[in-house]
């Protein structure tokens, strides 16, 4: 046993467990060394819940002591964006309005890593309810790129990136609404991936766009994000808009290669802005997708520009009557000077948020006014329905579309923060699979200025057994991706 | 009189909590009346990352009622949110629907003094209630909020604005009341606020073509509230329009106490709900199997049972009206018809019963029939001994009023109370005898032609027979003895 | 196209945000420059397009909940997080309807 447990995928973690060559204590204390030995240069982890992650661990030793382990994840340590409700656990958001909140439930992902068996290290950092593309709106800390401490992880699943790449833990979980699990996977040089919409249960995780929203697997390879998926996918009857459809196998299929793929390249992906390297980068991963038999096939995906504007005004829109809830009535801050009712909404939530979710909240408020709503939010739910038509077009010739996953590989702390409109430009190839309610996963290809670089792949409704086959494939291809030193 | 040159115009919103175990969008209990916060849970405290999971005995009890009043079923409706702060309202929006309501059109006939109207129905919809503040919980003036109501599954039942007056509001009320009930999905609970009704006022001239602006009323929570209140609304509007002034929309609260109408001001931005399609629940789907599955299980409406009573039992409208507003009493009195030997005979004196003796034990007492001691076998048990000559009329009332009471055996009661009647002639030719020998001078001015005071001969009878005197006897006897 | 102040403020106000004078100079610049972006969506001819206001395609969902009850929680539980609570009522500023 040379190379540090830290240093194990979640896949060989889980082999030695089950080969009873680790404890399940032995991964958990080294992944709590890891985080105390780096965490405060990265800044990944919002809370360490150490005491509740040993006792899960010592359950999981005693289970598999006893013959009676539940699975590949049982006794894994993995953590959380701070977005999932944790019964017993705060759960921030990484908003002021939520600071110290401790939920009385488990979400239902939360729910199924439990009964799976993995030990919790804590709660993720991320960009306040989810809403940014660098985790620099957290309310409470920045994360770090852990690849260059003066640059973003991505966001805004940030800490749940940075958190792999910095080896803290084997496998985290995201939320993805407009590329949020895969631009910081891409950023960060790990494999992330956004389910279907519905794929995934909502339930128990703080809602930014309901509409399209979805949570996923983050992981140091393609088979530890397909062993995350696969314990959390499935039908959840208190999200009545999770698919009833039974789920894939996502591990059993994986290693099937990618002969006869038929890779769609869509032409608008590669115009104006993209970054040489990035784009060398991801060329190059096509140019091998031909190698192991696959075709490219030229598409073209003509209202990808409409995807930011289209987003905005929607994601904008639900995130304003999402977050009505935080009003100091019933959780969360209030401000207690406040006189009447209505000052103490407005002092509560002016004091408890932070500007991006304010500047969300108005636009969003704005877009449903009075007088507003058709021109604004029902025009942008058409423009949807276009864009969701240019995919549907798209898989009558293709298996999977494959472009960057971002213009440009991680960018400096600070360089878009006055910005908003040009950080939101950041999501521009990501942000057309959420509006068309499609899975999308980035998995590592290569580098651009000594940064990781994410290759982006599109795929049919639910069809994420054959998305991670074709990102497997890629992978073993370029073997395993390489991990920051970030010495301890 | 000013008020007669105004036209006055009403439409109603009623919004009935349907009788369903649990919430709209949660397992919690509907149970009414419980300590704050003990019927509550992530969901109906909108915490952050709940989502709703629609009840499906609210879409068919929805589905029902817009089959019972004549509404076209969508057969995909949408769910919507409608944004407002306010503390009763756990996530700042409440759960209804907005362009594509699961029922549309249809209506409902109301009797007027006599004629008949049809009030048109607009639609009906499915949300979810709030939850209720309560004022002045702490000595520092605070108001406190319970969260049990909240998310209690609601149909909300909109009206044309078809209705002229505080009459035709009340009797359009009441009919819809009778309907939910008969379909068992409300209780008709106005005090308790299950069954509440909202008001749009309005007044025109005579002469306009175009309806004033409306106010909306709330909080009226009884028949003669809603009268008052529409009441004092029209006299309100038009005395600011015959003073110059101008009508403006907004919603105002109904004051009991006061019996005035005064302006909300918690509803200031009320014009700007910014509703949009409720993203967390997929639309409503209800297919023509459903509908028809539903439909079969449509028990008979009042008007329906109403014109059968007419129809098959001659039973005049007065009497039907009375028995049909309540489906409890209306079965009652069938299963009595059955048991007495049904036809329009038996009806009609069931009715009688009913609406009289029966119905002023249950205004005395206040008990709802399911409380009743009084069976339909013992109501037709006596009106079997009525018609046998077994009791007489007075000695019914005496038995009905002590089984009411106690449930006991009508024949038991008559053995217990003797109250049987006597017919024997013999026995009852002695006291007759008795009588005339008794008053001599009265049997001469009958005789002289003062008949009138034939009753005055029955009375002695009776008196001498404890009331018990089978009268047709009493009368036949007399009519011999005194000779015509 | 510029929001105004004016619209700034009755916006903040239906979202329940005291806005400082300076955010609503800040914001009715930054939100303008996204109006502006948003508008291009305007060249796209959208009649007789479907809004996708719902993300779950049509096929896959479920069943409706069963009318059965399900244990909630304890008012302790329930009133855990209050900022302010009185009884088992949570507690707010004077009501004014
Ligand atoms: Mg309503
Ligand atoms: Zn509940």
């Amino acid at each position: 046993m040379t190379a540090a447990l830290t240093d194990l995928s979640l896949q060989e973690a889980s082999a030695r467990l089950a080969a009873r060559q680790v404890s399940s204590a032995e991964l958990t204390e080294a992944c709590l060394a890891r985080i105390a030995a780096t965490d405060a240069r990265v800044g990944a982890f919002l809370a360490v819940s150490a005491e509740v992650a040993r006792a899960q661990a010592a359950e999981a030793d005693a289970r598999i002591a006893a013959g009676a382990r539940r699975g590949p994840l049982d006794g894994v340590p993995v953590a959380l964006k701070d977005l999932f409700l944790t019964k017993g656990i705060a759960t921030t958001a990484a908003s002021r309005i939520l600071e110290g909140y401790v939920p009385p439930y488990d979400g239902t992902v939360t729910a199924r890593l439990r009964a799976a068996g993995a030990v919790l290290l804590g709660k993720l950092n991320l960009d306040e309810f989810a809403m940014g593309s660098s985790n620099e709106n957290s309310a409470f800390k920045p994360c770090r790129n852990p690849w260059d401490l003066s640059r973003t992880p991505g966001g805004s699943s940030g800490g749940s990136a940075a958190a792999l790449a910095a080896r803290q833990c084997y496998g985290t979980m995201g939320t993805d609404t407009g590329g949020s699990i895969r631009l910081p996977a891409s950023f960060c040089g790990v494999v992330g991936l956004r389910p279907t919409y519905g794929r995934v249960s909502r339930y128990g995780v703080v809602a930014f766009a309901s509409s399209l929203d979805q949570p996923g697997p983050l992981g140091r390879t393609v088979w530890d994000a397909a062993a995350m998926l696969q314990a959390v996918a499935g039908r959840d009857e208190k999200d009545l808009t999770s698919a009833t459809r039974p789920v894939d196998d996502y591990l059993g299929g994986l290693e099937g290669g990618a002969r006869g793929l038929r890779v769609g390249v869509p032409r608008e992906w590669f115009q104006g802005g993209v970054d040489a390297g990035v784009e060398q980068a991801v060329r190059a991963a096509l140019a091998t997708y031909e190698k192991l038999g696959a075709t490219l096939v030229e598409i073209s995906l003509p209202h990808t520009k409409y995807g930011i504007g289209a987003y905005y005004l929607v994601a904008t829109a639900e995130a304003s009557s999402n977050l009505a809830r935080y009003d100091g009535v019933r959780f969360g801050l209030r401000a207690e000077e406040a006189r009447g009712l209505k000052e103490m909404y407005s002092e509560t939530r002016e004091r408890g948020f932070g500007a991006e979710p304010k500047r969300r909240i108005m636009l969003g408020t704005y877009a449903l006014s009075a007088g507003y709503y058709d021109a604004y939010y029902l025009r942008a739910q058409k423009v949807r329905t276009l864009i969701r038509r240019d995919f549907d077009a798209a898989f009558e010739r293709c298996d999977v579309v494959a472009g960057p996953v971002a213009p440009s590989p991680a960018f400096k702390l600070g360089e878009k923060v006055d910005d908003p409109l040009q950080m939101y430009l950041a999501d521009i190839f990501t942000i057309t699979c959420n509006l068309a309610a499609l899975p999308g996963l980035s998995v590592p290809c290569g580098q651009a200025g000594g940064l990781p670089v994410g290759l982006q792949l599109v795929g049919r409704p639910f069809d994420e057994a054959g998305m991670l086959r074709a990102a497997r494939a890629l992978e073993r291809e370029l073997g395993p991706a390489p991990l920051p030193a970030l010495e301890a | 009189m000013p008020v007669a040159d105004f036209q006055v115009v009403l439409g109603l919103e009623v919004h009935a909590q349907l009788l369903t175990k649990t919430k709209i969008f949660c397992g919690c209990s509907t149970a009414f009346g419980a300590e704050p916060n003990t019927h509550v849970c992530p969901v109906c405290l909108g915490l952050p990352g709940v989502l709703p999971a629609l009840n499906r005995q609210v879409v068919e009890a929805a589905v029902r009622t817009g089959l019972a009043l004549g509404c076209a079923i969508r057969p995909k409706s949408v769910f919507a949110r409608k944004n407002y702060f306010y503390p009763d309202l756990p996530k700042g929006y409440q759960i209804s629907q907005y362009e594509l309501p699961i029922c549309e059109g249809g209506g409902l006939d109301v009797e007027v003094d006599g004629a008949t109207k049809r009030v048109r129905l607009t639609r009906i919809h499915m949300e979810e209630d709030a939850g209720k503040n309560l004022h002045d919980v702490a000595a520092d003036g605070s108001s406190g909020v319970d969260l049990n109501r909240a998310g209690v599954p609601l149909l909300e039942i909109v009206s044309e604005p078809d209705l002229r007056s505080a009459d035709e509001a009340v009797e359009y009320l009441k009919a819809l009341r009778a309907v939910l009930i008969t379909l068992g999905v409300n209780d008709g609970n106005l005090e308790e606020g299950s069954f509440r009704c909202d008001a749009n006022v309005s007044v025109m001239r005579r002469e306009a073509t175009a309806y004033g602006t409306r106010a909306e009323i709330k909080n009226m929570n009884s028949f003669r509230f809603l009268r008052q209140a529409i009441d004092y609304e029209v006299r309100r509007q038009v005395e600011l329009i015959e003073s110059g002034g101008q009508v403006v929309q907004e919603t105002r609260l109904f004051d009991p106490s006061r019996g005035e109408t005064r302006s909300m001001r918690s509803k200031e931005d009320a014009h700007d709900y910014r509703y949009f399609p409720e993203p967390d629940l997929p639309p409503v789907l209800v297919d023509e199997a459903t509908v028809a599955r539903l439909r079969q299980t449509l028990p008979e409406l009042p008007r329906a049972r109403a014109a059968r009573y007419a129809a098959e039992l001659a039973l005049p409208a007065s009497d039907a009206a009375i028995l049909v507003a309540d489906k409890a009493v209306a079965d009652f009195f069938d299963a009595t018809v059955a048991l007495a030997g049904q036809g329009p005979e038996a009806a009609k004196k069931a009715a009688n019963w009913m609406n009289g003796e029966v119905a002023r034990l249950v205004n005395e007492t206040g008990l709802a029939p399911a409380a009743w001691k009084l069976t339909p076998a013992h109501l037709a048990a006596v009106l079997g001994m009525l018609d046998r000559g077994a009791i007489n009329g007075a000695a019914a009332k005496a038995v009905v009023e002590e089984v009411f009471r106690t449930g006991a055996d009508p024949a038991e009661v008559v053995q217990a109370k003797g109250l049987a009647q006597v017919s024997d002639e013999g026995a009852i030719e002695a006291i007759v005898d008795a009588v005339l020998a008794g008053a001599p001078a009265e049997v001469e001015r009958h005789r002289s032609g003062k008949k009138n005071l034939t009753g005055f001969f029955v009375g002695q009878v009776m008196k001498q027979l404890k009331g018990k005197g089978n009268p047709a006897v009493v009368n036949a006897l007399l009519e011999k003895k005194l000779g015509g | 196209m510029a929001l105004s102040l004016e619209e700034v403020r009755r916006i903040a106000q239906l979202a329940r945000l005291r806005l400082s004078p300076e955010e609503e100079r800040t914001f009715a610049g930054q939100l303008s420059a996204i109006l502006d972006h948003v508008r291009q969506l305007e060249e796209l001819d959208v009649s007789g397009v479907e809004p996708m206001t719902h993300a779950l395609a049509a096929g896959e969902a479920g069943a409706l909940r069963d009318d059965a009850l399900v244990p909630g929680l304890a008012p302790d539980e329930a009133l855990a997080a209050a900022p302010a609570r009185e009884g088992t009522c949570f507690k707010v500023p004077r009501i004014i309807e």
